[in-house]
Order: C-alpha cells, then sequence, then structure tokens
C-alpha cells in the first residue's frame, strides 16, 4: 500500500480500523468491510462475502432440473423471475426445445418487469442509505404495483417458480394486461417524479459523482458486465449482443455513460427501466396467441392443459427421445397385461388418470415416472446459456450425464465480480462514501454468494 | 417580590411544558407531515378504548415505550458520563428558550406580565450560548459510549456544530446592526415599523440573505436532513448508537427541542417575533385607520398565538427541506459551511454596515 500523507510526515500517526457489518444497516447484513481509517478516509479495506452461501451448485445437483426452479428464485430474489428464465433456458439448450412464440413473449414480459423491479429497488435502497427517505418510498410503490401484477400472474410475490422447462406455468390472467399497461404509466410517472428529486439535484450529484469508479479497463479485466459495464461506456448487453427469446424484435436502446462511478450507474439504471417498459409495451402490442408450453410430446399445448398436466407431472418428452423403460413396466405379456389399456407412448408419458386410478400397472407407470430421478432426462452433453439480468450477464452452466439430475450446475452471478473490485473503489474514499459505492453494485447477497 | 417570584415560576412552568409538549406534538407532525410527502398513512394504530385522534396517541405510546424499555448500559470507563450525556443536551437545549419573547410586556396592577422568563440585555447571546453548550452532551455521550462509530459521530458532530455556529452567529450579526440590540424583546419590538405603510419591516425584509444563511445554519447545528452526519444512521449510525431506553429518548427529544429553539429564534430575529402585521396596542390599523379595535388583554393573548403559528412555518419548511433531500458528506459539509456561508454571511455584514452608513449620511 502506498504510504499516505501523514504516514510520510514525520509525526507517527496510526490509523483506525473500523469494522462494517455484516451487522450493520447498510451492509444488508451479509457483507463485511473491514476498513482502516484515517481521519474519515479509507486508505485500505478488506471485503468479506459468503454470509449467505447455501450451496445454490450442490443443491441443484442433487435434486432434479425442475426442482431447482425454487432454488433459482433464491439467487437475486429481487428478480426471481429472470433466474427462472435464465435455469429454464439453459435446461432447454440442453434438450434442444424450441417453446412456442407466446411463451417466449411471455418471458420478455416477465423478465423485463423484473429488471425494472431490481432497478427500483437498487436506486431505492441506495437513495435511501443517502438520506433521502422519501425517494425510497416512492418507488417502492412503484415496486408494489408491479409485484401486485406478478402475484397475479404467478401466485407468489418474491419466491415465484413461475418459469418450467418447456414453457411456463400460467397464461395472463383476465385483465392482466390491462393492469400491467396502467401499472406502466403509473411507474412512468414515478420515474420522472425521482428523475425531478435526484438526477440534479446538488447534493445527490457531490455524493455519488466520482465515487466507487472503476476505469473500463479494471472493469472489463474483471468480468464485470451489466450496468456498471455501461457506465463505463461499453454497450454490452446479452440482449443485444447475444439475443436470446424475441428479443431481436423490439426497438429498445441500451444505455450507456461515461464516468464509471455511482452517478453513472444511476443513470444507466434509470434509462434501462425506461427502455424496460418501453420492450413490455411492444411485447404486449405484438404478443401473439397460441400455446404456453411445449407439450410432452413436442405438441404445442394451452396453459390450461399445461397445468392440468402439469399436475400428473407429465414433464418427460421435451424432446422426444425415448427414455429408459423400466423392467417393471416391460413385462407386458404377465398375466392380466390384456386388460391394460396403455397409452401410446407410456414410457414418456403418463397415463391418464382413469389409467392411474384404474388399475395396477398405470398406477405404477405413473409412480416410476414422478419416482426421483425419474422426470426430465436431458440428453448427455453440456450447456451454458446466459440472459441478460439485472446486475448484468445471469450465465447457467449445466453438465447432464443422462440422468435426471444435473451432474455438474454452476451459475455465474453478476454481482459477484464488482464485489471483487470493491475494496479498489473504496480506497481513498471517505467513509461516508461505501454507502453510495456500494449501493450502485447492487449486491444481491442471494446471487453473490448462491 | 414574592408576587414576581410566583409570576416567573409561573412563566417558567409555562414556557418549559408547552415546550416539551410541543416537542411530543412534533413527533408526531413529523411522522404525518413525512407520510404525506411519501404517500402514506403514517402513525393511527395507539388507541385508547377505540379512539384514535388520526394517530396523536403515539405520542403518548412512544414515552410509555421509551421509559418502559431495556436499558443497556455498556461496558465503559465513563459511565457517569454515560449516564448524564444525554441530559447535558436536553437541559442546555430547554435553556435556551430562557430568553425567548412569546409576547409583548403587559402592565397590570403595577406587574410587568410578559411570557418571557428573563430578558437580558444580552438574550440573543445567552441563546446562541446554550445552542452551543448541547453539544457538550452529544460528545459526551459519543465519547462515553466506548465505541468507534458513537466516537467518529461525536466527532462529526462537535466539528459540525462548531463550524456551523460560527456561520450562524455571523449571519445574525447583520441584523444586529440593523436593529442596534442584543435584547430579544427590543429585537422585536423595532419589527413593529411598516415600510410605506404596508410592508412589516421584519428581518426577513431587511436581510433576507442572512434569514436563508440562518435557516440552513440552523438546521445543520440542528443536525437535520440533509445534515444529519451525526446520526448519518446508514453509515456511522450515530453517536447514540449505545444509548437505549428513555436515554436514547432524551437525544431524540433534544433534537425536537433544539429545533424548536432555532425556529422560534428564526422567528424572533427574522419573521417579527410576536408581531401581527397591522396590530397596534389600539387594534388592527391600516394607514391610520382604525379596522377593528381591541381591547389589551386581547391583543396581548393574540401575540402568543401568532409567535406559535410563526414557528409552526419554520418547523414546516425543516421538514420539507428534510425528506425532500438526501445527506451531505462530511467533508461537502465542511465546505459549505466555511468556505460558502461564512463568507456570505461576513459579505452580509460589510455590506449591512456600509449601506446603513450610506443611509445615515
Amino acid at each position: 500500500m502506498e504510504k499516505t500523507e501523514s504516514q510520510k510526515s514525520s509525526k507517527r500517526t496510526e490509523s483506525a480500523f473500523l469494522n462494517f457489518g455484516p451487522s450493520h444497516p447498510s451492509m444488508h447484513g451479509v457483507i463485511r468491510i473491514i476498513t482502516e481509517l484515517e481521519g474519515e478516509r479509507i486508505v485500505g479495506a478488506e471485503v468479506e462475502i459468503g454470509y449467505l452461501h447455501r450451496c445454490f451448485e450442490k443443491a441443484c445437483e442433487n435434486v432434479g432440473w425442475t426442482q431447482a426452479f425454487p432454488y433459482t428464485d433464491r439467487l437475486n430474489y429481487v428478480s426471481s423471475l429472470l433466474n427462472n428464465v435464465g435455469w429454464a433456458m439453459t435446461a432447454e439448450k440442453l434438450f434442444g426445445v424450441t417453446v412456442p412464440e407466446r411463451c417466449q413473449y411471455l418471458r420478455v414480459i416477465v423478465s423485463e418487469i423484473s429488471r425494472i423491479v431490481d432497478h427500483l429497488t437498487c436506486i431505492a435502497a441506495a437513495a435511501m442509505e443517502l438520506g433521502a427517505l422519501t425517494v425510497f418510498l416512492y418507488f417502492m410503490k412503484a415496486r408494489e404495483f408491479l409485484y401486485d401484477l406478478i402475484e397475479m400472474l404467478t401466485g407468489a410475490r418474491i419466491t415465484v417458480s413461475y418459469v418450467r422447462i418447456g414453457g411456463v406455468k400460467a397464461d395472463f390472467p383476465p385483465g392482466f394486461e390491462e393492469k400491467l399497461r396502467r401499472a406502466l404509466k403509473e411507474i412512468e410517472k414515478i420515474i420522472v417524479e425521482v428523475d425531478k428529486l435526484l438526477t440534479r439535484n446538488r447534493i445527490f450529484i457531490d455524493r455519488t459523482k466520482g465515487i466507487g469508479v472503476l476505469d473500463q479497463q479494471r472493469t472489463i479485466a474483471y468480468g464485470i458486465t451489466g450496468p456498471l459495464l455501461r457506465a463505463v461506456g461499453v454497450p454490452y448487453d446479452v440482449r443485444k449482443d447475444k439475443p436470446y427469446l424475441v428479443y431481436d424484435r423490439f426497438d429498445f436502446e441500451i444505455p450507456i455513460a461515461d464516468g464509471g462511478d455511482s452517478y453513472s450507474r444511476y443513470l444507466v439504471r434509470m434509462e434501462e427501466m425506461r427502455q424496460s417498459v418501453k420492450i413490455i409495451e411492444q411485447a404486449l402490442e405484438n404478443i401473439p396467441p397460441g400455446a404456453i408450453a411445449v407439450d410432452l410430446s413436442g405438441r404445442e399445448m394451452t396453459g390450461a392443459d399445461m397445468v392440468e398436466t402439469g399436475k400428473q407431472g407429465k414433464v418427460r418428452d421435451y424432446v422426444g427421445a425415448k427414455a429408459k423403460v423400466d423392467l417393471t413396466l416391460d413385462g407386458t405379456d404377465s398375466h392380466g397385461a390384456s386388460n391394460v389399456r396403455l397409452v401410446e407412448h407410456r414410457e414418456m408419458t403418463l397415463p391418464s388418470r382413469e389409467e392411474c386410478y384404474g388399475n395396477i400397472e398405470g398406477l405404477i407407470a405413473n409412480f416410476m415416472l414422478v419416482m426421483d430421478n425419474w422426470g426430465i432426462k436431458p440428453p448427455k452433453g453440456e450447456a451454458y446459456h446466459a440472459v441478460e439480468a439485472a446486475n448484468g450477464e445471469l450465465g447457467f452452466y449445466v453438465v447432464s450425464d443422462g440422468t435426471g439430475k444435473p451432474m455438474r450446475a454452476r451459475c455465474r452471478g453478476p454481482c459477484f465480480f464488482p464485489m471483487a473490485t470493491l475494496h479498489e473503489m473504496l480506497i481513498g474514499d471517505m467513509v461516508a462514501d461505501i454507502i453510495p459505492a456500494f449501493g450502485s453494485i447492487n449486491m444481491i447477497a442471494g446471487e453473490l454468494d448462491r | 417580590m414574592l408576587g414576581e417570584l410566583i409570576l416567573k415560576t409561573i412563566i417558567i412552568v409555562v414556557v418549559v411544558n408547552t415546550v416539551l409538549a410541543f416537542g411530543g406534538f412534533l413527533t408526531w407532525v413529523e411522522r404525518k407531515q413525512s407520510a404525506v410527502m411519501q404517500d402514506r398513512i403514517g402513525a393511527n394504530r395507539a388507541s385508547i378504548l377505540g379512539l384514535r385522534l388520526w394517530g396523536l396517541f403515539h405520542i403518548l405510546s412512544d414515552g410509555i415505550k421509551m421509559f418502559a424499555k431495556e436499558e443497556f448500559i455498556p461496558r465503559t470507563d465513563h459511565r457517569k458520563l454515560f449516564l448524564v450525556a444525554p441530559f447535558i443536551a436536553w437541559f442546555f437545549a430547554l435553556m435556551g428558550f430562557a430568553v425567548i419573547p412569546f409576547s409583548n410586556t403587559l402592565h397590570v396592577a403595577g406587574y410587568e406580565l410578559s411570557l418571557q422568563i428573563a430578558n437580558p440585555q444580552i438574550g440573543i447571546l445567552f441563546a446562541f450560548a446554550m445552542m452551543g453548550m448541547t453539544i457538550y452532551g452529544l460528545v459526551l455521550g459519543g465519547w462515553a459510549s466506548n465505541n468507534n462509530y458513537a466516537l467518529l459521530g461525536a466527532m462529526r458532530g462537535a466539528a459540525q456544530m462548531i463550524s456551523y455556529e460560527i456561520a450562524l452567529a455571523a449571519a445574525v450579526v447583520g441584523p444586529l446592526i440593523v436593529y442596534h440590540t442584543l435584547n430579544m424583546q427590543e429585537i422585536v419590538l423595532w419589527q413593529a415599523k411598516l415600510w410605506g405603510g404596508w410592508l412589516p419591516l421584519w428581518g426577513i425584509v431587511v436581510q433576507p440573505l442572512a434569514f436563508f444563511l440562518f435557516i440552513t445554519a440552523g438546521a445543520a447545528g440542528t443536525k437535520r436532513v440533509p445534515f444529519d452526519l451525526p446520526e448519518g444512521e446508514s453509515e456511522i449510525i450515530g453517536f447514540n448508537l449505545e444509548y437505549s431506553s428513555m436515554r436514547f429518548g432524551a437525544f431524540m427529544f433534544t433534537d425536537f427541542v433544539e429545533k424548536i429553539l432555532v425556529s422560534c429564534l428564526a422567528v424572533t430575529v427574522f419573521l417579527g417575533g410576536w408581531q401581527v402585521p397591522f396590530l397596534t396596542e389600539n387594534g388592527f390599523v391600516f394607514r391610520g385607520e382604525t379596522l377593528l379595535a381591541l381591547s389589551p388583554l386581547v391583543i396581548w393573548l393574540i401575540q402568543p398565538a401568532a409567535f406559535f403559528l410563526k414557528v409552526c412555518v419554520v418547523i414546516y419548511v425543516l421538514m420539507l427541506v428534510r425528506w425532500t433531500l438526501p445527506r451531505f458528506r462530511y467533508d461537502q459539509l465542511m465546505h459549505l459551511g466555511w468556505k460558502i456561508m461564512l463568507p456570505l454571511a461576513f459579505a452580509n455584514i460589510v455590506i449591512t454596515g456600509f449601506v446603513l452608513l450610506v443611509l445615515k449620511a
């Protein structure tokens, strides 16, 4: 470490150590920063993470492909829909399945809703920690509109588990689109309000401009993506650079700023919310009718059927590949088997309810298919798929050995990378600058520690 | 002599209790006003027998809560200081009210009846001195807490108070040159003048710049957002970090009392004190024409009401600011205090003196 002014002078002074967190109001209870202070200036910082480590990857490797969805909800718990989409698309890439168009639009809409929710939360929390409590509550109000909509659509507010491999859980409920359009109007108004309160606010600019600076070179070197990368003027966005779903059909822009400080990150996030509103509006205009999930046999199916078959656990036949047939089911020549009315592809699809409850063979078939390790089985192979989450590139890398569980699952949590640079951002700033610098990273511990 | 003693005691009791009650009321106002600004409902749950009164009982429930909570005292070498610090702040904040003139003097049966505890010739200096003393409670509390955060908060508090007390005092020098007195009652009496026969010649009219400097420095002196650095709950949690129960309550309450004190000073020096425009000792008079004749007693009663109203307006403005702006950073605060406000205040003094000299000539 370079010697500071007071260290160079003949008078010997000692720097003080101040521990921030994990039990500190702005460390969210999950981060610890040990700072070395000279007066109020930070001369050294050590960031400790891992307080919310839940073995996400190992947990996913121990449950089936569909059962991992609730775990992904808890990655970035503010925008859990985005994580759902990421996981589902990675699994689908492994299967080689393309989901129906309506489903793709639905996924885009929920993704963008989540992005807005995430940015609202980030800016609100950062502003609150700077003392602007009113901004916080304005944005919480805006977020509430969206959480209400998410609840309407998925039945849950935070841990939604809405997306399925091969589709989504449910179509828009009646009146949803109208309500969404109204909510977007409201949110745009609130964004304008907050824009007036903060963007040209002298105090806010003083507090955030030039704080938490990371230059372009370092940002790229650390592999940082998302608003932090765009805030140093690199227009990288997975939605544009490697379009997935139907993002290439929409007219939207990737906002960039230069400066790489808290203020430019704030500006980027504000503009991204406006762009997301634009995307949702276009998607609502163009969303085609049709199925929201692929059928078990690769056919397209409607939402109502999807729910019905989902209850039956018919989750196997997304690829159309034949799964192993258990010996128990193989004995069709056994006594009484002629009485059994088997479905056409009994090894892939579940028997109907009548068959399941009507005879023992059907029941066994049902049981074997819904049992552990007999659910969805992708072919052997590996896949990486990234979506643009609110904090940057959220990637999942999975390896399948052909069984019902991922052999290896790996998550690239976007806010891990900026957190690795936090100590660099802090040195030279003052104690109070920890707040805007840390706030602009939008650290969500669920995603950071996994 | 005895009569005067009883009279003064009564006035002291009235003033202190009014201030304390108003301070308690302000906790409710702050909650409700922020709720209105933030599209919330605000505190409305406390009720007595189902009667809610817009949440007014929260004042009571807060008080009971503060007393009933467990008090935690950290292991510290300065236990006595720790225990006494909140009340030092509280005491000096209340002392400031001794010189605030809440009404005119009424001569009844040989007694001089005035809602002012004491009227020394150096009234305003006394108020500033008491305001400056409140910092002792803060610093002692932060020091005795044996906690780095609290110490940082106390250090910030001390530095901030000193910087802004200077700006505060310098801002008042301009008006004082104009009034030619330090006596609080005389300051108010000066402001009875009308300019051009219709504009009340209040301090804010004579010294607009000084008024804004005073309000800003006053907000800083009372640790209000955007100057609430000694607390800064999201960064260093504050000098009162280790306090709990009623000692914490005393610190919080001191804030409200100080806020009232600053508002009272602002009203006295800049907003005409208890003066009501066009209200003379004969009633409302406009351009020599009596619009409404009033008895001296009624007038004497209107005056404290006007004072109270003006204090409410100032506090309302301070609260609006509090719920609108983010917080400064420590060095920015110092920059504002020493490099912007202090030079402006000095410039104001020089200009005032110059203008007065020219007018005299």
